[in-house]
């Protein structure tokens, strides 16, 4: 089944909206929607926990243009979740659009609908607020069972049940285990412990969020938004505004980057709920600053590891336990955590013989995290992989043959990943072609320079998965057009990513017909078959195996309709990319003439539509290695090289797949070594601008590298499995294990910023 | 109020705006909507646009002060964009493409500086322009084979 010579798939395709996007044409939200919307701002609390005792917005709304000033007194009293999940989602119904208590320093107190900004602003410092500011929980060290609740509501409701306890500041609580690893630990050559810190980092896609609502010509919500779950926003709407759900169209245009920050209804309810008040149109527009502290950013966690091994380097026994701060609200919270467990621990399934993951996830007083690349699975593998890199480093042995002895291969069950099979795992080849083409005999050992910088190189492993097992679906509906091309439509979103592109590829190479004959629409509630959206690295195997169903159902209409045509049975047909042909005569129909066909006095529509889920989510594999160079004096890490080797299956479109790989290798450098969240008044970050909030340019990534040892997963598309996820996890791990090399010092909190590293070594 | 009388990609505008109006606020009303907010601090190019030929923020310029001057957006010079953006495009690097009209727009105003950068020369040039997506190696792939290209006499992707 591998090595097979596609036609579309497998081929770089160019994306569909390629030319035009680099050529600047209006697609994104901000341009597509008509002007004269109401200007839509939030007041927001400059404490982090507080009752608003009153609020007075009499002067403010004397503002000329200000059309209404709207506060917790105006809104439902029902609680929801903004967490872009199937329902019914575990993530804590702990919400209202405005609440009386405000819960971290950026919280929405009022939301101003105003003509023009400029009234909406005056507004803004006309609001007179009283607070009675409370204790806060800023440290989630402190948060578990503190007398001081973020949550002390009544109607504090959980979908499902995760072991959480707002009494507790507990928002999820698990262990799970395999083996008895308390003995296994007991009976181990060697056992190591330490604890690892990641922060919340942010996305920071280069269009913040976005959303513009209006009543449609039938009187309908329709909510045209920067988002990758259409179908959730709607449910989320429903919920938040109480009006039904077919009382709601949600679409979104192109999308300006999410990386997870748009898998949550971070903005919608706001203008959708002075949409409902004022029947006008209205919008709203996070600045930057917005995004910064009252986004949705990575949850920050604290993550102990414990790990057993044999003298000889055999890891028999891995325990992790999980802190994670989900901040003031839950979304994501019982979820992300998970990962930093299940998708860590299996990496080294090869040799393990026993495993515990325990994991608590509380609220604090800070910003509400959320779903960001890697999802938990980028915080557990800086913790596993460093602490692997430890014991190599402990047992005076080299890391990637450590690796070698003890990583997950093809075939094996993985206890840790809910007992799924590695059906395909080219982790092996990933290893051995990594050390090879970095250099890895030449690069690891610490060279010094001589002008007090020192080269080293540090490695890490990585996996993800290719969706949630039997929660997502993903489905497409293609349908024949007069001229022989295809309409697929789908509701995945396309966030930048190239999905449509790959889908388009998919289609094509099932019909047997050209990339540029494929017309793609999505995502629109009103017209696009359910899809619960694009994230868990879902779209390329859930709903790309959709679309392999729905064109088999396809072929099926178009031969029947084909056999009518050209009287014969449907057994005599074949289809032929072009035309279908009866088998027994010779004679040929066209698909335009099938098409034409189905206008006429038809009972059969050229047309289908499938629907995907899977019980597992097959693992890519990932290796990373980089090597730096260390200014001892100033504490500088720059980047010098970063080859990376993934296995992602069959890749759909090489060229995509290869700038996801570098994209998400850029953002996690970002968070190894610039990005930093430092909490200020109220545990507000400061990082509140891309001032301060450094990601890295084209002057900080030094030289990417990246291969793909392909394998086969024969439940995916072609073979295919994800990419958009994985590419997150392995820079920390082997950055961080290359500045050990060159100062021998374990950093074991991110981001490790040049200051840090220059006063450790001024102290030795 | 106060009247502004400037060239937008070659027509004479004349406009009535308030003192405090950002030349990015400015043009978008003017129909140029691929001028890009990204920050509001002058961190991510994406608001780049030419006055006088030269690469600007227009999120931190006054409209005011592009009175009597030229100002050109990636609307204006389609063509001249034509001529390379298609070789990005091959390597997948428009991802979202939310960066990609301020990138475009100072790739523009470094060809026309330097028609045969090194590949530092792009990096340094291009610094300021913030891409969360693409990592950056896929922009230089297609402007270095764009150049490749032309130096070829090779026709350019289109």
């Amino acid at each position: 089944m591998q090595n097979k010579n596609y036609r579309s798939v497998n081929h770089s395709v160019r994306k569909k909206d390629a030319m035009q996007l680099l050529l600047g044409k209006p697609v994104y939200t901000q341009d597509v929607v008509p002007d004269g919307a109401l200007v839509v701002k939030l007041l927001r609390s400059p404490h982090a926990n507080a009752i608003i005792e009153s609020i007075d917005t009499a002067v403010a709304k004397k503002v000329p243009g200000v059309v209404d000033i709207y506060t917790w007194q105006d809104v439902p009293a029902t609680r929801f979740a903004i967490a872009g999940q199937t329902y019914p989602e575990p993530s804590p119904y702990d919400r209202l659009i405005l609440d009386r208590h405000v819960r971290f320093a950026g919280d929405a107190v009022a939301i101003i609908a105003a003509e023009n900004e400029k009234a909406a602003e005056k507004a803004m410092k006309l609001i007179k607020v009283s607070y009675r500011v409370l204790e806060a929980v800023l440290d989630l060290h402190t948060a578990l069972d503190n007398p001081v609740l973020v949550h002390p509501e009544e109607d504090w409701f959980p979908p499902c049940e995760v072991g959480g306890d707002p009494k507790r500041n507990l928002v999820a609580s698990e262990v799970s285990s395999s083996g008895d690893v308390d003995a296994v630990m007991a009976d181990c050559d060697i056992v190591l412990e330490h604890t690892y810190h990641t922060k919340a980092f942010h996305q920071a896609m280069m269009e913040t969020f976005c959303t513009h609502t209006s009543l449609d010509r039938y009187g309908r919500l329709h909510v045209i938004s920067s988002t990758q779950i259409v179908f959730h926003t709607r449910r989320i709407l429903s919920r938040a505004l109480g009006i039904p759900k077919s009382r709601i169209r949600v679409e979104k245009p192109r999308i300006g980057g999410g990386f997870g920050a748009k898998q949550t209804a971070v903005c919608e309810v706001y203008p959708a709920f002075v949409t409902m008040k004022t029947g006008r149109p209205a919008m709203i527009v996070y600045t930057r600053e917005e995004a910064q502290i009252a986004g949705s950013p990575r949850h920050e966690m604290e993550i102990t590891v414990k790990l057993g091994a044999d003298r000889d380097g055999r890891i028999r026994a891995l325990d992790l336990y999980t802190l994670s701060n989900t901040g003031a609200y839950g979304e994501h919270g019982p979820t992300t955590v998970g990962l930093s467990g299940h998708k860590s621990i299996p990496l080294y399934t090869g040799s393990l013989e026993a495993h515990r993951f325990a994991y608590d996830v509380v609220y604090t007083n800070t910003q509400a995290a959320g779903a960001y690349r890697g999802y938990g699975a980028t915080q557990g593998i800086f913790a596993v992989e460093s602490m692997v890199n430890e014991l190599a480093e402990k047992l005076q042995m080299d890391p990637t043959r450590l690796r070698d002895l003890n990583m997950v291969r093809e075939g094996m069950i993985m206890p840790a990943y809910y007992d799924e099979p590695a059906n395909a795992c080219a982790l092996d080849r990933c290893m051995e072609r990594c050390r090879e083409i970095f250099g890895w005999e030449e690069k690891y050992p610490v060279r010094d320079m001589g002008n007090g910088k020192v080269r080293a190189a540090g490695v890490a492993m990585a996996m993800q998965g290719s969706c949630i097992s039997n929660v997502d679906v993903g489905s497409a509906d293609i349908s024949l057009t007069e001229d022989g091309t295809y309409t697929l439509r789908i509701g995945a979103a396309d966030m930048g990513t190239g999905c449509d592109t790959i889908l388009a590829q998919m289609l094509a190479e099932c019909m047997d017909c050209s990339v540029d004959h494929v017309a793609v629409f999505g995502a629109d509630t009103d017209a696009s078959p359910y899809d619960s959206g694009s994230y868990a690295s879902s779209t390329t195997y859930i709903t790309g195996k959709a679309v392999e169903k729905a064109c088999t159902d396809l072929k099926k209409n178009i031969c029947a309709i084909g056999a009518e045509l050209l009287g014969c049975t449907v057994d005599e047909t074949a289809f032929e990319g072009t035309c279908v042909r009866c088998l027994t005569s010779g004679k040929t129909v066209s698909l335009s003439d099938i098409a034409y066909k189905t206008q006429v006095g038809s009972h059969c529509a050229a047309q289908a539509s499938a629907t995907h889920s899977s019980p597992i989510s097959p693992p890519p594999f990932m290796v990373g290695m980089a090597e730096i160079e260390l200014d001892k004096l100033t504490g500088q890490v720059t980047l010098l090289d970063y080859m990376a080797v993934v296995d992602c299956g069959t890749p759909i479109n090489p060229a995509l797949a290869r700038i996801q790989a570098e994209g998400g290798i850029v953002q996690a450098i970002g968070h190894t070594l610039m990005e930093n969240i430092t909490p200020g008044t109220g545990g507000k970050p400061m990082e509140a601008s891309l001032m301060q909030y450094k990601i890295p340019t084209r002057l900080d990534m030094g030289h990417l590298r990246v291969e793909f040892e392909q394998s086969y997963e024969p439940t995916g598309p072609f073979g295919a499995k994800s990419i958009g996820e994985i590419v997150i996890n392995t820079p920390a791990p082997a950055i961080a294990h290359a500045i050990y090399r060159a100062t021998g010092k374990w950093y074991r909190e991110l981001p490790i910023l040049p200051e840090r590293i220059a006063m450790d070594l001024a102290e030795e | 109020m106060m009247e502004i009388r400037l060239k937008l990609n070659g027509k004479t505008i004349t406009d009535h705006i308030d003192a405090d109006l950002l030349l990015i606020d400015f043009v978008r009303r003017h129909g140029c909507l691929s001028v890009k907010r990204g920050c509001e601090t002058a961190n991510c190019g994406l608001c780049t646009v030419l006055m006088d030929g030269k690469p600007v923020l227009s999120c931190s310029l006054l409209a005011a002060r592009a009175d009597g001057h030229e100002i050109y957006t990636l609307e204006g010079l389609q063509q001249e964009a034509e001529a390379f953006v298609g070789f990005i495009a091959d390597e997948g690097a428009d991802q979202c493409g939310f960066c990609n009209p301020g990138y475009v727009m100072n790739t523009i105003a470094l060809l026309r500086e330097n028609p045969n950068p090194t590949d530092d020369e792009i990096r340094a040039y291009l610094a300021g322009n913030l891409c969360r997506c693409s990592g950056y190696e896929g922009q230089l792939r297609g402007i270095r084979r764009f150049l490749n290209s032309r130096a070829e006499g090779g026709s350019h992707a289109e």
